[in-house]
């Protein structure tokens, strides 16, 4: 695809358990351009950090099987050696604000210090890197005398913007946020996604944005990625998406959030997601799903509907291509 | 159970909250005074029989702390809750165990509110045993029939089972039927859905409104997420920095609310809708104040874009009814 950043192809994340493997990530593919937000949506469990870990290789050490393609600009990155992920990829080019971030800052540390690390680790650039930093608070919105401040002395939303910044300070071409504003008040969170989307525009940054919150993710998103056990079921562009989803789970997701400015009877979905040790065969959602016949026993393919549309699902049957 | 003190409640009001304080003393050194965080600073409010009621408010705004003044686990500084007629802090012994009968608690994390080391079972057959019913058959039934009543059917699979085996809606069922146990008149619901996956919230909403309705129960539903409120309350009272400063019924509130930190909550709120993408929320700056210190005046003043110099950073507005039954505490109003 033109002007593409990130392409992943069949991606597999397997962890062992005690009760057996944990198919965490199974056959995972998508692409996405410069400048695009893409948002992974899914519910807790179904594989939406492991997905971001296994993107930029933090893994932790029960891994069973880590395979498949992952390309940044042209480069595929599952060749590279340990040590040059780390020097060329890792913070350079992809950077992560993991979840809870800002609860994760390091309390006798100044925040200051803390954002231009990343910078003095990979550039080696001592005075540069505390310039860059007072650049990044300003970016993100924190009063650049905050930066002679320790994590405890602000409030969360101020720690979130820290978080951010510190993603940011190595201006790499892509940002995954897990979950960036689960945890902050609504104000809060409307001004942090206002900033995000400002620095969408101005820097021409790309976001992968990892959340369970639907209505919020749409303030981000250019792109959608529906993550259901461990795979993704639907791939759209986000004005296609959210008046009409494609693939069932996407429209029983969006029907059972509540709506606050129409009125509109949620829905719920009934049933659990399936345990992602031993994921039923055939299509994943088909115990759940409302519309399964006798083909959703066999696994689906990706159905490429064109417009950049794809969807797992049997109802698109391939003749529709 | 018998009751001597019992005063007639006035014309249906089982819950009234008057002029209630609850704050926390904060020490220097381990015993000097070092002031008090004022979580709850004045509330007042009647809740009806069979009402169900929703607070909103960002968190540390005071509405736990409310919750758990009412539920008589923090005692209020000043003021008075009073339940059908009688003065909660009057409660001694006995009698504070039949209030405990009488309201229902649903906890926010259901995977922190259940014992791990008890089945289903037990976690249900304790409180009726605490309360003093001898009967193991009456016992037994009344756990299958409240199981039926939040749907966690077939009974006879879930009675043995430990919290960690249930999935987190399922969790938050054994908590919600655990809170209707007693057959209370009251259920106070602190954010019930917020550690749920979207898919599931609706279910557990739908599931309390549905035993509402049935048992004409009154709840007091604290969440901070105005988008769930609709599909569950009469009426929503909006909290900022320890006080309400909005009561009104739902569909006005929604529809025409009139405080100016009400309509920034509702701007900065999304629907799902891909038009977000493109525009920036008008959202004001800052963050809610200490409760330590909370701001002269209108609580809301340092962040109000409508700000009145002179008369809001100085006096507090109080109480304005622009519209019948919306209540606004702005001086806009005035």
């Amino acid at each position: 695809m033109q002007n593409g950043l990130l392409a992943v192809e069949n991606l597999y994340l397997h962890f062992r358990a005690t009760r057996g493997v944990v198919q965490a990530v199974d056959g995972v593919g998508f692409d996405m351009g410069r400048n695009e937000a893409l948002v992974v949506l899914g519910e807790s469990g179904c594989g939406k950090t492991s997905l971001a870990r296994a993107i930029l290789r933090l893994l932790p050490r029960n891994v069973q099987t880590y395979s498949g393609e992952v390309w940044l600009d042209g480069v595929e990155l599952m060749g590279l050696s340990e040590e040059q992920f780390r020097r060329e990829v890792r913070w350079v080019k992809i950077s992560m604000v993991p979840q809870a971030a800002m609860n994760s800052l390091n309390p006798v540390v100044r925040v200051g210090d803390q954002v231009a690390e990343p910078v003095v680790a990979h550039f080696g650039l001592k005075k540069e890197a505390l310039a860059q930093a007072k650049d990044v608070f300003q970016r993100v919105g924190v009063p650049v005398d905050f930066m002679s401040r320790y994590a405890f002395e602000l409030s969360g939303g101020m720690r979130q913007r820290v978080a951010i910044a510190m993603s940011l300070v190595t201006s790499p071409d892509l940002v995954i946020l897990d979950e960036p504003t689960s945890a902050l008040d609504v104000l809060t969170q409307a001004n942090i996604m206002n900033t995000l989307k400002r620095i969408k525009k101005e820097f021409e940054t790309s976001f992968i944005l990892i959340t369970h919150d639907i209505s919020t993710s749409s303030e981000l998103a250019d792109r959608v990625a529906i993550m259901y056990a461990g795979q993704i079921v639907e791939l759209n562009d986000a004005p296609h998406f959210f008046p009409a989803p494609l693939h069932p789970y996407s429209q029983k997701l969006l029907d059972s959030v509540p709506r606050l400015h129409e009125y509109k009877e949620p829905d719920f979905i009934s049933g659990k997601p399936p345990s992602l040790l031993n994921p039923p065969q055939g299509c994943r959602f088909a115990p759940r799903c409302p519309s399964r016949f006798a083909r959703c026993e066999q696994e689906p393919p990706m159905v490429d509907l064109g417009e950049r549309r794809q969807v797992k699902c049997w109802l698109y049957p391939r003749w529709e291509r | 159970m018998n009751m001597d003190r019992n005063v007639a409640a006035k014309d249906g009001t089982l819950l009234a909250v008057q002029n209630l304080h609850t704050w926390f003393e904060l020490r220097k050194w381990g015993f000097g005074r070092a002031g008090f965080v004022r979580a709850v600073d004045g509330v007042d409010f009647e809740l009806p029989y069979g009402e169900a009621l929703a607070f909103v408010g960002e968190s540390g705004c005071g509405k736990s702390t409310l919750a758990k003044t009412i539920l008589g686990l923090y005692r209020p500084t000043k003021g008075d809750v009073i339940f059908e007629g009688r003065k909660l802090n009057e409660f001694q012994g006995r009698e504070m165990q039949w209030y405990r009968s009488q309201v229902g608690y649903v906890q926010q994390d259901p995977y922190g509110a259940l014992p791990p080391f008890m089945s289903v079972h037990r976690i249900l057959e304790e409180p009726l045993i605490i309360n003093g019913m001898k009967s193991k058959a009456d016992r037994e039934q009344r756990i299958v029939e409240v199981l039926e009543e939040v749907r966690m059917t077939p009974v006879e699979d879930f009675l043995s089972k430990f919290p960690h085996m249930l999935s987190g809606g399922q969790q938050q069922r054994v908590v919600v039927a655990r809170s209707m146990i007693l057959r209370p008149k009251l259920i106070v619901a602190d954010e019930p859905v917020s550690m749920l996956d979207a898919s599931v919230r609706v279910e557990i909403l739908r599931l309390l409104r549905d035993l509402q309705d049935s048992h004409n129960l009154a709840v007091s539903y604290i969440t901070h997420d105005l988008s769930t409120v609709r599909y569950f309350s009469k009426r929503i009272f909006v909290m900022y920095a320890a006080k309400i400063i909005e009561k009104a019924p739902v569909d006005e509130l929604l529809g025409q609310p009139l405080h100016p930190y009400t309509q920034a909550l509702l701007t900065a709120i999304p629907d799902p809708d891909a038009e977000n993408a493109v525009t920036f929320k008008e959202v004001p700056p800052g963050e809610p104040p200490s409760l330590i210190n909370p701001p002269a005046g209108c609580r809301f003043h340092p962040r109000c874009p409508k700000i009145i110099k002179d008369l809001c950073d100085r006096q507090e507005p109080p109480e304005f009814e622009p519209q019948p039954k919306h209540f606004v505490g702005c001086w806009l109003y005035r």
